[in-house]
């Protein structure tokens, strides 16, 4: 089998990874990068927990190849929070009662934000539209929708967006 | 059975040739071991599967024009076979030329995964339950198919020959879908009916599209498409001649719509019966037939009150 050496971007800093052809992003980020926050929940696009963000979209990291991010900024959430500052959806999420086991909420959050940067002020319809790929066992999702607003109401008063 | 227990893909090779003459004569000579890709998003799935098991994987994202969406005014739209669903439906000009494509990829799974999934590899995977299917054959689609003898237009109506079975021939890639200019005054509408409001593979899906031709006895002319209710999307012929042929009324919307479940061959399965399959057929296509006829009146009278 071939391997590939791949320079990427990945929370903002420059990495060189060697991975085999059938390597996903989501196994070269948690396995190569140790970031583990990307989850794997079904490895076949449907649960979103894996969602990260790759050149501003957010894709499911077990339905692309490593080897297809050549050149690519990758953010997972490990790469949400600034400075030491949450990221205001992690904030809402957490003061809403947005999270409860927790499995999904790095893929939540991958989502809404990439949400919230097409779109700074959805309307509840289009908050869970955007979280039909991302599937909660736990919440029933009313709390992550409420957070998600949340988010969006402080960002539109000034706080970070 | 116990299915994608595991996240790693089966080995394979990845190949990502620089230009389409490489990629044609790739896949020539490594027929029955190669596949091409574009999002992957059927690929990977099948590969997990079991069902698939390619030794080269040929990524044809990068070849030239693939990334391209262009129209002009004068001919229609061309969509590069790797441009994403995403990207088809936030283009301005799918929104004001070809609303019924957007709506449909707006059916298709979730946003995440249309960051990936194109409407070409929909198309070439051939399923009968491709969303956009549909609205692809109500605009007439025409796939340019590139192979190392150059490129061969095929209309989507000649394509699709069974489940994963199209005419695409060893050796040769998609490379584009282009979509005539719709006729003038065209209203269409996507019925997708699956186990749940959003997300599912379609139990039944009905494209309608009907605009105004003078040519017709009723003054109008409808398409009519059915997905997963044959062994390809299945287009309703006898219902789209029913409409051209007498008056559009609620009793020739009701007969149309009786002439498509009548034509189409479902099958039970995890899904759904074919029995309830074909009712719903009935139901939905005589949903979508009025709906676009609600549309194509209500734009007359627009006309009429903008003079
Ligand atoms: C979780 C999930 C949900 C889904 N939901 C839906 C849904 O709601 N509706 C729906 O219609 N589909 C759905 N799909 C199926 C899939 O996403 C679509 O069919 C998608 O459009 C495929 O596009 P792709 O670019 O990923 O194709 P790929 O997987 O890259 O390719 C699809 C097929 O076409 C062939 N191919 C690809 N490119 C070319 C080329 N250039 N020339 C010749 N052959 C080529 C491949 O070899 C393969 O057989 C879903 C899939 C998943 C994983």
């Amino acid at each position: 089998m071939t391997f590939h050496q791949i320079n990427l971007t990945v929370n903002g800093e420059a990495e060189q990874v060697v991975v085999a052809s059938n390597v996903t992003l989501m196994r070269m980020l948690r396995e190569n990068l140790a970031l583990t926050g990307v989850k794997n929940g079904c490895s076949a696009g449907e649960c979103g927990a894996c969602t990260v963000l790759m050149n501003g979209e957010p894709v499911n990291s077990c339905m692309v190849l490593a080897v297809e991010c050549e050149g690519a900024e990758i953010i997972t959430v490990e790469g949400l929070a600034k400075d030491h500052q949450l990221d205001p959806l992690q904030s809402a999420l957490i003061n809403e009662g947005g999270v409860q086991c927790g499995f999904c909420t790095p893929g939540v959050l991958m989502s809404a934000r990439a949400l919230l940067n097409r779109n700074p002020q959805p309307g509840e319809d289009q908050i869970r539209e955007a979280l039909v790929g991302n599937l909660c066992r736990c919440t029933g999702y009313t709390r992550i929708v409420e957070g998600i607003q949340a988010a969006a109401a402080i960002s539109a008063a000034g706080g970070r967006p | 059975m116990i299915r994608n227990t595991h996240p790693t893909l089966p080995e394979f090779e990845y190949i990502r040739p620089q230009s389409v003459g490489e990629a044609c004569d790739f896949l020539t000579r490594h027929a029955a071991d190669a596949r091409p890709f574009l999002g992957g998003t059927d690929v990977f799935v099948r590969m997990r599967d079991g069902v698939l098991n390619p030794k080269y994987l040929v990524d044809v994202k990068a070849l030239p024009g693939m990334q391209e969406i262009r129209f002009d005014p004068q001919s229609g739209l061309t969509i590069g076979a790797a441009v994403n669903m995403n990207r088809v439906i936030a283009a301005a000009e799918t929104r004001e030329h070809y609303p019924l494509l957007a709506d449909a990829c707006r059916s298709v799974a979730s946003y995440q995964l249309r960051s990936r999934a194109t409407v070409v590899g929909n198309i070439c995977n051939a399923s009968p339950a491709g969303d956009t299917l549909g609205a692809c054959l109500a605009f007439n689609g025409v796939l340019h198919i590139q192979s190392s003898q150059g490129v061969r237009q095929e209309l989507l109506s000649n394509f699709f020959r069974g489940p994963g079975k199209t005419t695409l021939q060893t050796g040769e890639i998609a490379a584009a879908l282009f979509l005539p200019l719709p006729h003038a005054g065209s209203q269409g509408v996507y019925i997708k009916l699956g186990r749940n409001k959003l997300s599912d593979l379609s139990l039944v899906g009905v494209t309608a599209l009907g605009y105004p031709d003078p040519g017709a006895p009723s003054g109008y002319r409808f398409r009519l498409i059915l997905a997963s209710v044959a062994p390809t999307p299945l287009i309703a012929k006898q219902a789209e001649d029913c409409l051209a042929a007498q008056p559009v009324t609620p009793a020739s919307i009701q007969e149309a719509a009786r002439l498509a479940s009548e034509a189409c061959a479902p099958i039970d399965d995890v899904r759904g019966s074919a029995r309830y399959r074909k009712q719903m057929v009935k139901n939905l296509s005589a949903r979508a037939l009025t709906s676009v006829w609600e549309k194509l009146n209500r734009r007359g009278q627009n006309d009429i009150s903008s003079d």
